[in-house]
């Protein structure tokens, strides 16, 4: 277990962090980028393969298994999602010179 | 003295055998020490790797910032996810891998498919489908974690049972948002003393968690499953009363639920990727969240615990409204603006339903060239979610600096000759500013009555998402254009290059 106090500044640092990330957005970004930090928590793949790794009951392993087909779901949904709406932005982009 | 000899003999003895011992406990440790190595640098790759991609996310997240390198950054993310989830096949002691590629293999299917044939003014749901998802996976390894029981310290029991808890409502909450945008169901769902039965409902999901949390290694299956039946049901309840326009919000809320649930799981396991990433969404996420709610004018607490659907009993007043829908031929439009000198285009969700954005596009051009200034006003919760119209007119190829948010064009309304609202409703509807009984009273509005014609492309005479009547429609300088969307705008497009 990372310790408790530098879990804590951990965890402080990582919403100041995305408070910043996000706060600079224009509108016109919101929905891309709200799908963006949705593929981002597709990191829990990494939790469930770890969980579904060490799971040895056949009911944790069926936990394990949900997790990791969810998981797996969130992080390839959420990237092709993103990249097709992005995808767009980027001949606008050319034409249009941002504002 | 024969008995000193013979205790020296066995002295003697005794040194070698302990030395012959100390012999075989090195080379035993020689024999420990090679995989160990191994392994510490096994998994030294790992912890780099993570850290790596989580730097990788950081960097995404804030490339998707602006627009000129938004697309290098969700694939900056994409690598991170690779590298971290390729990594993590080399966890020491790790088991089921057969298990662990079918689940991958049968999720990223499922989403790869849904994510291709999905259409352009169907992504909210999307982002909900998939947010429930990960909220889902958080919760269940909560499960997994919870059923293995012993292995963890109080306070990682404690963010366990909280990350399963929070996971499950997005879980469930959101797929209840993916069926409510998706039409699958159309009500929202109101009873007596929901907020209470609500209350209760949450109360008892905590309850039992708290439960698991002092039972640690000796908790039931029963127990872990009635939590687990508890923290659905109030994710469902939670999502059912609020209404379509409400549901970006809502989706948000979740989306930054699920980062959150994924954070508290990283401290579970011990993995500082996830402790990250899912921080790093859970605060952005809640100031999108409050972004869209402040757009709406709609604190965070009103749209969760007062349905907007609400009003419909307290009997809409239709006899203050003056004057009558007035309808117009395309003919007609089409000269008004080919004559104007500033257009206003309001367009709403309808317009992307009637896929008309492409039209709408090609009017746009038209019309520059006859030298007519053409404006986009965008209000921000037009479309479902801050930015989806923005992102359905740059799929149409309207140049974005040709889109404007409504401070930057509120004012110009008064000095513009046509107003063309094409499927939006609410946004544009004055009894937002003038009538506090109103459920849209206060949210913020483009003025496009303030226009010196308006003109509303719309196919019936409905009311919008939130089922007000819209009192711009009755006004003096009002002309209502019926039709398709598409197909009117298709006119327009025909008779403003004929002219």
């Amino acid at each position: 277990m990372i310790e408790g106090m530098t879990a804590l500044y951990i965890f402080t640092l990582a919403a100041f962090t995305g408070y910043e990330v996000i706060s600079r957005v224009p509108v016109i970004l919101h929905t891309p980028l709200m799908s963006g930090s949705n593929f981002v928590h597709g990191i829990v793949l990494v939790g469930a393969m770890i969980a579904l790794g060490n799971a040895s009951t056949e009911l944790e392993k069926l936990f394990g298994f949900i997790a990791v087909a969810f998981a797996a779901g969130n992080a390839v949904g959420g990237y092709f999602v993103t990249e097709r709406m992005l995808e767009m932005f980027k001949s606008s982009g050319n034409k249009g010179e941002a504002k | 003295m024969s008995q000193d000899t013979l205790q020296q003999a066995l002295q003697d003895h005794k040194d070698s055998l302990s030395a012959l011992e100390q012999v075989i406990n090195d080379s035993a440790i020689e024999v420990a020490a090679e995989p160990s190595m191994w392994q510490s640098f096994l998994s030294g790759g790992i912890e780099i790797s993570y850290f790596v991609a989580t730097i990788l996310f950081i960097l995404g997240l804030k490339r998707m910032s602006s627009p000129v390198t938004a697309r290098g950054g969700i694939v900056w993310a994409g690598i991170g996810m690779i590298l971290a989830t390729v990594v993590t096949f080399g966890h020491e002691g790790m088991g089921n891998y057969f298990l662990m590629i079918l689940a991958i293999i049968a999720g990223s299917g499922f989403a790869w498919w849904k994510a291709r044939q999905v259409a352009m003014t169907d992504m909210p749901q999307m982002i909900a489908l998939y947010n429930g998802l990960g909220g889902g996976a958080a919760a269940a390894i909560s499960g997994v974690e919870l059923l293995r029981g012993a292995e963890h310290s109080m306070i990682a029991q404690i963010l366990a049972v909280i990350g399963a808890l929070i996971g499950s409502i997005a879980f469930s909450g959101s797929a209840v948002a993916y069926a409510k945008l998706d039409g699958l169901m159309k009500k929202s769902i109101h009873f007596p003393r929901q907020n209470t039965i609500n209350f209760i409902v949450f109360t008892v999901s905590i309850a039992l968690g708290a439960i698991i949390i002092f039972q640690g290694s000796e908790v039931s299956l029963t127990l872990i499953v009635l939590f687990f039946i508890f923290a659905l049901a109030f994710g469902i309840l939670m999502a059912i009363p609020i209404g379509g326009a409400d549901m970006p919000v809502v989706i948000s809320l979740f989306n930054a639920l699920t980062g959150l649930a994924v954070g508290f799981e990283g401290f579970v396991l011990d993995n500082a990727a996830m402790i990250i990433a899912g921080t790093v969404v859970g605060s952005a996420g809640t100031l999108l969240t409050q972004l869209m709610a402040k757009a709406m004018n709609r604190p965070i607490s009103n749209v969760l615990f007062s349905g907007f659907g609400n009003h419909s009993d307290e009997a809409e007043d239709a006899g203050d409204i003056e004057g009558s829908m007035k309808p117009i031929e395309s003919s007609d439009v089409a000269v008004m603006m080919a004559y104007a000198q500033q257009v206003i285009i309001i367009p709403g969700y309808g317009m992307a339903v009637a896929q008309a954005q492409h039209k709408i596009s090609e009017l746009t051009k038209a019309l520059t060239e006859r030298g007519v200034r053409v404006k986009f006003a965008i209000h921000p919760v037009a479309g479902r979610m801050p930015g989806h119209m923005n992102v359905l007119l740059a799929e149409a190829g309207v140049p974005y600096d040709m889109i404007f948010d409504l401070d930057e064009i509120n004012e110009e309304f008064a000095q513009t000759d046509v107003a063309l609202v094409i499927g939006a409703n609410d946004v544009v509807n004055p009894v937002a500013r003038t009538n506090p009984e109103s459920p849209i009273y206060g949210m913020p509005i483009l003025n496009a009555d303030a226009a010196k014609n308006t003109i509303v492309i719309k196919r019936g005479k409905g009311t919008g998402f939130s089922g007000v009547e819209n009192h711009l429609f009755y006004a003096d300088n009002t002309r209502m254009l019926y039709g398709d969307g598409q197909a009117m705008a298709a006119e327009l497009v025909q008779q403003v290059k004929e002219m």
